[in-house]
């Protein structure tokens, strides 16, 4: 990592408070940063806490019932601490984010003009008709066919994959520094889904933006990261960069998922799996908390919390069996 | 669109045809003789014979109806038995009294109901949502007649600010005018308001949880921007038809809040004509209020294709 990075999460830990006063912990003490212009996979699976990461990044969490704690570093801001207004003025200008709905993201009653233009006359004023010129440019950027037409167009007229490259144009709109794109792909049929993830690599080698993205799929990783997070039951456990994290991971959680990818060329007769069930994330356990599920536990491993250890270069992983390949032989 | 309106319009004509029969043999169901309300104290049988024959009361009903019909469709709704003025022209005299006081009151609904769903919503859990519901429940249990002569007697009697009764044209006098209708706009508008609010806080609820909200704040729209903007459009489209219904109803509720105000409207206009088993009165009475209900429910429609993109196709 370079000395100092475009955003840097220490420490951070975010509970949920339900309705009958249970307290779930979605994420903690996770550490991530990110730097100028790199891409960050975020991988685990559902529910371990990668998109309440993001969106406590944007300050998108409900305040009523969320409890963070923490710091959000962000270009010499730290975004917990940041007055709505400085953060209003950051969100969809240099900080943006892509969702993992484009059937629902955007707002049925407005065309996609009027919901482009919006954020560029927010952020960077002008006329009317200035921000219409951009938005076309923006909308023929993300490949939309006559943008000049279709600008005027509500959402409802547009496919799943069309309403994605919208999206994408409206978070391009102010060239943000940060994007974090939430499983952008998952509610995409395959086609679309390469299209897609196509698109995303060609305008970050055009813009140079920073990217964090969301996924459990990693085959989009393979694709379009530099570096990859694994997250479980609300921590980091394995940081690599991307080759390094499939040609050697250490913890046992990647490894299982890397195991369960199916592939063409091993045929086996069952997909495989990772045994076991989540932790209870309203009581998370004392230990690792992928003990209950891992083949290489020991006593120890339930006892304590692993720290992160570092296993390489920019190679870091959470469990006190690493490395792992001395097990396995 | 056009289409649209086209068939809409097309079913209308049933519609009011099969009302108009409604009506009419409704009324035939009435305990009472018209013939014997007229002739008064006079109970020689001749005149009652002659009253029968002059109003065509001895013909058979489907003849009644259709010499009825067959008037109402050239505008004339026929003659009141009571005070012999001409149907149409007592019902020219105080549709517009109680079309004013239909619109003020749905108006204070509005002003009231709307704002106090949107800020119940935005407050869900704090003193200003608590609020807002005591204050629906509060309306939707009050009864008119209670609330309207608590209302005379602070306002009227206690303070003297406004007066107790009666009516001035708009075009006389309108300060005057708002003055004699605004306790009245007031209790028929309060139950409409609490409706709307309740449905308003509902509709908001849900769409202040959508994809699209969040998508609004995360361009760093301001919170103002995002609820007033983002949420009220999608959040207001069914309170729209909603509010176009009620009008309707403000109909009905505006023959108690007439009696007690004593306004010379339309609700006053039809209890009166019960009571004198004034036929032609309550004919054209009601006709004329089903006509503006079946209206209100295609302006409703139509407001509702209007300010909604997916269905403007």
């Amino acid at each position: 990592m370079t000395a100092s990075p475009l955003i840097e999460i220490k420490d951070l830990r975010i509970r949920f408070h339900g309705d009958d006063s249970r307290i779930t912990h979605a994420v903690d003490g996770v550490d991530l940063s990110v730097a100028n212009g790199a891409t960050l996979g975020l991988v685990g699976e559902s529910g371990c806490g990668k998109s309440v990461t993001s969106l406590a990044i944007m300050g998108l969490l409900p305040r009523r019932t969320t409890e963070i704690s923490g710091a959000i570093r962000f270009d010499g801001f730290d975004l917990l601490k940041t007055a709505d207004q400085t953060l209003g003025d950051l969100r969809g200008n240099r900080l943006a984010m892509i969702f993992q709905e484009p059937m629902t993201s955007l707002n049925p009653s407005f065309t996609i003009g009027d919901q482009i233009t919006e954020t560029i006359l927010r952020h960077r004023g002008g006329s009317r008709k200035g921000a219409r010129e951009r938005a076309i440019e923006l909308l023929r950027r993300v490949h939309i066919p006559s943008p000049e037409r279709r600008i005027d167009e509500y959402p409802h007229k547009l496919s799943g994959g069309m309403r994605q490259r919208v999206m994408i144009a409206m978070a391009l709109a102010c060239d943000p520094q940060l994007l974090i794109a939430d499983e952008p792909t998952t509610a995409l049929d395959v086609t679309l889904q390469a299209q897609i993830l196509e698109l995303m690599r060609e305008l970050k080698a055009a813009s140079g933006a920073a990217i964090i993205l969301i996924t459990h799929d990693l085959g989009v990783v393979a694709e379009v990261c530099d570096e990859v997070a694994v997250m479980y039951a609300g921590e980091i456990v394995e940081r690599a960069p991307v080759d390094e994290l499939f040609s050697a991971p250490q913890h046992p959680y990647t490894v299982g998922l890397l195991g369960s990818i199916p592939r063409l060329d091993h045929r086996a007769e069952r997909l495989a799996t990772i045994e076991g069930m989540v932790p209870n994330m309203a009581r998370p356990p004392a230990g690792c908390r992928f003990a209950a599920r891992c083949p290489f536990v020991l006593e120890a491993c339930t006892k304590a919390r692993p720290p992160l250890v570092e296993v390489g270069p920019g190679h870091v992983t959470r469990c006190i069996r690493a490395p792992l390949e001395l097990l396995v032989s | 669109m056009l289409n649209f309106l086209a068939r809409r319009l097309a079913q209308i004509v049933p519609t009011l045809f099969f009302v108009s029969v409604l009506i009419f043999s409704l009324q035939q169901l009435l305990p009472g003789d018209p013939a014997l309300v007229m002739a008064g104290e006079e109970r020689d049988p001749n005149v009652i014979e002659q009253i029968r024959h002059q109003y065509r009361l001895d013909r058979p009903v489907p003849v009644q109806y259709a010499y009825w019909i067959k008037g109402v469709l050239s505008g004339d709704f026929g003659e009141s038995l009571r005070n012999k003025m001409p149907v149409r022209e007592l019902i020219a005299q105080k549709l517009p009294v109680t079309l004013q006081l239909g619109s003020m009151a749905i108006i204070i609904a509005f002003l009231i109901g709307i704002p106090a769903g949107i800020i119940a919503a935005v407050k869900k859990g704090t003193a200003w949502d608590y609020g807002a519901n005591f204050f629906a429940l509060w309306g939707i249990s009050t009864p008119n007649f209670w609330l309207g002569i608590m209302l005379i007697f602070l306002f009227s009697i206690e303070l003297g600010w406004l007066p107790a009764s009666g009516y001035v044209p708009l075009t006389e006098n309108w300060r005057a005018s708002l003055a004699a209708t605004i306790m009245p706009a007031f209790v028929l508008g309060n139950a409409i308001a609490a409706v709307l609010m309740r449905h308003t806080r509902s509709a908001m609820l849900q769409v202040l949880e959508s994809d699209y909200v969040r998508t609004a704040r995360a361009k760093g729209l301001s919170e103002r921007t995002v609820i007033l903007k983002h949420a009220m459009r999608n959040a207001l489209t069914p309170i729209i038809t909603l509010g176009a219904l009620e009008l309707g109803t403000l109909l009905s509720g505006a023959v108690l809040t007439e009696q007690i105000f004593s306004i010379p409207g339309f609700g006053k206009l039809i209890v009166d004509a019960v009571f004198n088993r004034d036929y032609a009165v309550v004919q054209g009475v009601v006709l004329v209020t089903a006509t503006i209900y079946i209206t209100l429910n295609l302006v409703a429609d139509v407001a509702y294709i209007l300010v909604n993109p997916r269905l403007r196709g």
